[in-house]
């Protein structure tokens, strides 16, 4: 409540503010990205920057952050016009950031990586301080672990905590709930509101509605790289603040119950299996059926053998020979066949990662086609018809609005999010009979991933089964006729729509199924 | 942390117009080295440079050198560079075309006054089969064993120029040769038609140039082109889409042992002769140099092939002509690596000077 206090006294025309942006432009060869932005937060202050992608939010931290320099504009840092030159420089200002992609070194571990940005400080003295301020804020890490055994949420707490050991005074976290359980959502902004309280000023980027209303005192709309508004976000609906932010309403897709067929179209009997790297997780005894023409949707937090469970079902991992029949395909025993095989009857796959894995960053859109989609009458003996790889890249730009210059675009090129709606649009223009969907619309914007929802909806209604990974349990509720959850490698039994509630799956989430799902188990054998 | 005062940033966009930039600055500094390292051996750097770069172009007979070596560097380099592009490091060419060399001689060693049409397909079938079973072995072992393919091709090269000295020195020796290290002279049928009358200039080129029209139609074509750019460009995507590493691998170092193990022998079926102890000045090495220079781009390597070959014949030239020695060439081909590599990194790279840090740190409030 203090902080609401003081931050609202600093609203009022108290002080001065802690940093401000006054007609700040930066311009892209293509397009300009920041038009004349102007913004102040206060010290205290839990301040929130909302947009979708391309709005320009990401350019304005990277401004403020030094990473990027303003091409005009004044930034002011405590009532001195500053020049922020580089990260570093905005470090030694008390400037931290939680990036949404990590800057972390994959071979060292968490404990070297902070090191690197913590001047004079030996990695084995900060294991203990990490391992602490971890415990503290609900962010547990492991200070020796190799970063590139860690999953992408665990890179994020990483990210959080380096930042924390570095005391900021203004603290920009991009995105940092999308990887957190709904049960560490609340510790999260206890963290935020205690952070604020002692004076430190939160720029909080977000695009979902809900926690900015609960968090933020104030909140700056951007569109189209313009400040279109600054609002108190407790005063707003979810309605009005979305309006503001794309500048027409969300469509939200008609629904219709699901119509699963009797013959499962994937099926996961007792599978166990052991990751060839030892930081990752072991999945344990898991039993799964996708049928066609209902979604199924695996949460949990990240970490817990997501990512094992994806590389399995879509065969970038195989099983040994004895095993195979523990991963069925249309009844068909294929456990030990590689991604080609079984796309091959119909298997599609959407990976967590987009660059390098679920596209390759230096090709063209037309040549990431070819990648998956080169089955589909694209190769006459051996040589590929660039004619027909080009349509179907065009093809998927224009279904799925993907914003680029065209299918020569290189994937890099391309936003998070917009290479996201390209990968989907591609694999879903496969027609499968299974969709496999790793966290569909991780980073991308509000309009976009309503679209996605909306055409894995589809995919469903026209007879594919559907299985989709997600950290972010809202969507799950939105998307998916049944619910399990992931827990250390053991999944949960499943959960209707219905009966899947904020309350139980968030049990599920820290493991309440183990012992009961034992006993039951006990019971049958 | 040490922060230096530049940081090093990648340059996006743009890679076409400036593709041709790191090899022609690459090129410029060879030639200029070269210049100062003949004239610091007493040559004068007009005369250095006119031995080195012009007067490889002086003569038919010179050109036709040039072209001679053009040849083999250019069918080694554009099998190598389809491997590198999938990021499988093919280093034991030279290994591969001894091994060609060899199994091209056996059959007019041993079927020597024979005049039959088939005694060249025949040596040429002979001849890649040996080299890519040279590869094969470190196919064989990266695939089985995950063992390194760059140590493996590496260290087969010198067990492929052992198994040659003993080859040439005991079973392959030609028994009427007073006892030279040296097979018998190749009967007519068992050599390349030659080409320009004048010149040494045979066949191979011909190859050469094959080999390159089925480079560029390989690479910018066909799936499995592209399935081996994927696997080296992106090695998750690759696994993602089902693109078989295991394929990948063999290929990759299958194609390279048998254009090297081609290039033997039109070595043996060309210039030389007969079987020696030498049949490469080093084309199985300068060939990964060539791959480089060219961009892995299989019209880049055409023109990168003739200009290393223009610097083999212009050692060559100086050496006979102004006493430079010979290790000349080997330094100028090291030279021109380095520079392109370095080039590389400013092309694809900006460097940008850092502002220096003008701010103490700021006493904080809160702490953890």
């Amino acid at each position: 409540m203090d902080a609401n206090a003081s931050a609202a006294s600093n609203l009022e025309g108290g002080d001065a503010p802690l940093l401000e942006l006054i007609g700040v432009t930066k311009a892209f060869p293509s397009i300009v990205a920041n038009n004349d932005v102007s913004l102040s937060v206060f010290s205290g202050e839990i301040h929130a920057v909302l947009g979708e992608n391309g709005a320009g939010k990401s350019t304005l931290m990277k401004l403020i952050y030094g990473v990027l320099a303003p091409d005009s504009g004044r930034i002011r840092w405590q009532g001195r016009e500053v020049v922020i030159g580089a990260p570093a420089q905005a470090r030694s200002l008390g400037i931290g950031m939680v990036f949404q992609h990590f800057s972390l070194l994959e071979s060292l571990t968490v404990a070297e990586n902070i090191s690197l940005t913590m001047p004079g400080e030996k990695p084995r003295g900060l294991e203990q301080r990490i391992v602490e301020i971890g415990g503290r804020f609900g962010l547990p890490i492991d200070p020796r672990a190799l970063v590139h055994s860690l999953s992408v949420g665990q890179r994020q707490r990483v990210e959080i905590v380096r930042c924390l050991l570095q005391q900021p005074r203004l603290l920009i976290m991009d995105e940092p709930t999308s990887v957190l359980p709904p049960t560490g959502i609340p510790a999260l902004f206890e963290t935020i509101r205690r952070l604020a309280s002692d004076g430190c000023a939160i720029l909080f980027i977000s695009h979902k509605l809900e926690e900015i209303r609960a968090l933020c005192q104030r909140a700056t709309v951007m569109r189209g790289g313009r400040v279109i508004a600054t609002v108190r976000p407790a005063e707003e609906t979810n309605e009005t603040l979305a309006r503001l932010m794309i500048g027409r309403d969300i469509p939200t897709a008609a629904r219709r119950p699901p119509r699963p067929a009797a013959a499962p179209a994937l099926q996961l009997r007792s599978l166990d299996y052991e990751p060839a790297d030892p930081f990752g997780t072991t999945l344990k005894n898991i039993d799964l059926t996708v049928k066609p023409g209902e979604i199924v949707g695996i949460a949990g937090v990240s970490g817990n053998g997501q990512r094992e469970l994806a590389a399995v079902l879509s065969g970038e991992a195989t099983l040994p020979r004895p095993l195979r029949a523990s991963l069925l395909i249309a009844g068909a025993p294929c456990g030990d066949w590689g991604a080609d095989r079984r796309r091959r009857l119909g298997l599609a796959f959407v990976p967590e990662e987009r660059n390098g894995r679920g596209a390759v960053p230096e090709m063209s859109l037309t040549k990431n086609s070819l990648l998956t989609a080169h089955r589909l009458d694209m190769i006459r003996r051996g040589m590929i018809a660039f004619a027909q790889v080009r349509a179907y890249a065009e093809a998927c730009i224009k279904d799925m609005d993907v914003r680029c210059s065209g299918p020569s675009a290189e994937a890099r090129s391309l936003s998070g999010g917009n290479l996201q709606k390209f990968i989907i649009g591609r694999e879903i223009g496969l027609k499968p009979k299974i969709l496999i969907v790793s966290q569909p619309t991780w980073g991308v914007d509000v309009g976009a991933a309503a679209a996605i929802r909306r055409r894995i909806v589809e995919l469903r209604d026209s007879g594919a089964a559907v299985l989709a990974i997600s950290d972010e349990l809202e969507e799950l509720l939105e998307i998916a006729d049944r619910i399990h959850v992931i827990f250390r490698g053991r999944l949960s039994p499943t959960l209707a729509r219905e009966e899947a509630d904020g309350a139980l799956i968030g049990g599920y989430m820290t493991g309440g199924f183990v012992a009961a799902h034992d006993a039951r188990k006990a019971v049958t054998a | 942390m040490i922060r230096a005062p530049w940081t090093i940033e990648p340059r996006l966009g743009g890679a076409g117009r400036s593709a041709l930039i790191a090899p022609l600055a690459a090129m410029f500094v060879t030639v200029l080295v070269g210049a100062a390292i003949t004239s610091s051996l007493g040559v004068s750097p007009f005369r250095a440079l006119y031995y080195l770069y012009i007067a490889p172009f002086s003569t038919l007979f010179n050109f036709g050198e040039v072209l001679l070596k053009t040849a083999p560097l250019l069918l080694i380099a554009q099998a190598l560079a389809i491997g590198f592009r999938a990021k499988i490091w093919n280093i034991g060419a030279e290994g591969q075309l001894i091994l060609g060399a060899i199994g091209g001689s056996l059959l007019p060693i041993f079927f020597n006054d024979s005049d039959s049409i088939l005694m060249l397909p025949g040596m040429v079938a002979l001849g890649m089969a040996c080299g890519m079973l040279w590869a094969a072995i470190a196919a064989w072992l990266r695939v089985r064993f995950n063992a390194n393919e760059i140590l493996v091709t590496l260290m087969l090269n010198s067990i492929a120029l052992q198994l040659l000295y003993y080859l040439v020195s005991g079973p392959l020796r030609d028994s009427t040769g007073y006892n030279f290290p040296q097979s018998v002279q190749f009967p007519d049928s068992a050599m390349l038609p030659l080409f320009i009358t004048g010149t040494r200039l045979n066949a191979s080129l011909l190859v050469g140039l094959a080999a390159t029209a089925f480079a560029w139609f390989f690479v910018e074509r066909s799936m499995i082109g592209y399935k081996l750019e994927v696997g080296g460009a992106a090695p998750n995507a690759a696994r993602y889409a089902g693109f078989s590493e295991t394929q990948a691998v063999w290929l990759s170092l299958l194609i390279g042992g048998a254009a090297a193990g081609l290039a033997g022998v039109f070595e043996v079926a060309g210039p030389l002769g007969q079987l020696q102890r030498v049949v490469s000045p080093g084309y199985g090495f300068s060939a990964i140099i060539v791959a480089f220079l060219g961009g892995l781009n299989p019209i880049g390597i055409l023109f990168a092939a003739l200009f290393v070959a223009v610097i083999f014949v212009g050692g060559d030239i100086s050496q006979t002509s102004a006493g430079v020695p010979y290790a000349v060439n080997t330094v100028l081909q090291g030279v021109l690596l380095v520079s392109y590599i370095a080039a590389r990194l400013f092309v694809d790279y900006r460097v940008r000077l850092r502002a220096p840090l003008r701010f103490e740190r700021t006493q904080l409030q809160w702490r953890p």
